[in-house]
């Protein structure tokens, strides 16, 4: 009963911040509303049992993804979302969303997602979800959890040399230019001069 | 009692709002990155969702690959729209066609 009250609670919360990210007219503000239901999602799979992916969600995405967001807004500098448009296509927008939901509830209503199969045992007390997940992560999903680290790194080099700025001169950063390495002749470099023997 | 098929009415819902949040802000690049981020919820939820009530782990370890790389293209993301303001001074899509022909 109090798991019901908490689910739909935190559903209910969801939602509206999941609305107040589509309709906010501050870009702050819709940063803001994805930060709440990012938490609320966390409370969400907290009542699954996975608690190492929903501290994973506060620490990556909110601590990360959403803070980069925020310096993002805060570099640019927007005063007000661009909003041409909204409310014209305010109709079509709705109802190609509330297609695609009654589509996929419609798909919901017609699978028995309430047989035997789908009831989840009664977790021991001492269980960690940590743990279990590093045994697996570790083990069979080795290979994948490489990749996912090459990703990151891409990341990062894309990251950095798209918004790199060069400085000029004395400040600017000391780079090889292999070309003209290899373009040097030897008169580029050494000079012969004669002097008397003492 | 709460059994799969509400969760997964959520994370339907959720995946409708972001469909809704991308038609009505195509023209915003901020906004639209932020609804793609809620699409990828909805998806992660999803996944929970089926790996508490099928008892299987596979589908935790596959939303902690899905959260790597919505991160990694979050940050490029955003680096490739701080690179376009630099040069346009401008986030609008409109103001993007120096491609066309």
């Amino acid at each position: 009963m109090f798991e019901q009250i908490l689910f739909y609670w935190f559903t209910a919360v969801l939602m509206l911040a999941a609305i107040g990210v589509v309709v906010a007219r501050n870009p702050v503000y819709a940063a803001l509303s994805l930060i709440l239901a990012f938490f609320t999602m966390t409370a969400l799979w907290l009542l699954m049992e996975a608690e190492f992916l929903a501290i994973a969600l506060i620490l990556v995405y909110v601590g990360a993804v959403m803070v980069l967001f925020l310096f993002v807004i805060m570099m640019l500098d927007l005063k007000s979302v661009e909003r041409e448009g909204f409310i014209r296509y305010l109709p079509v927008g709705l109802g190609v969303a509330g297609m695609v939901a009654l589509e996929m509830i419609m798909v919901l209503q017609r699978s028995s997602f309430e047989s035997e199969r789908y009831k989840p045992p009664a977790t021991p007390a001492d269980f960690n979800n940590a743990e279990a997940l590093g045994e697996l992560l570790y083990t069979h999903y080795l290979y994948p959890f490489e990749i996912a680290a090459v990703i990151l790194l891409v990341a990062v080099i894309a990251a950095i040399l798209l918004t790199l700025r060069k400085r000029e001169g004395d400040q600017a950063a000391k780079t090889q230019d292999v070309d003209q390495q290899v373009r040097v002749k030897r008169e580029d470099r050494v000079r012969l001069v004669k002097m008397k023997s003492e | 009692m709460i059994s799969l098929t509400h969760y997964l009415i959520v994370s339907a819902l959720l995946f409708a709002i972001s469909v809704a949040g991308i038609f009505l802000n195509r023209k915003n690049i901020l906004i639209l990155l932020m609804c793609i981020e809620l699409l990828l919820l909805s998806v992660n939820l999803n996944f929970v969702a089926f790996s508490h009530y099928l008892n299987n782990l596979d589908g935790q370890i596959f939303v902690f690959f899905i959260l790597t790389v919505a991160a990694a293209e979050s940050a490029i993301g955003l680096a490739i729209l701080v690179t376009i303001f630099r040069n346009r001074r401008t986030i609008n899509v409109d103001d993007l066609h120096s491609l066309k022909g």
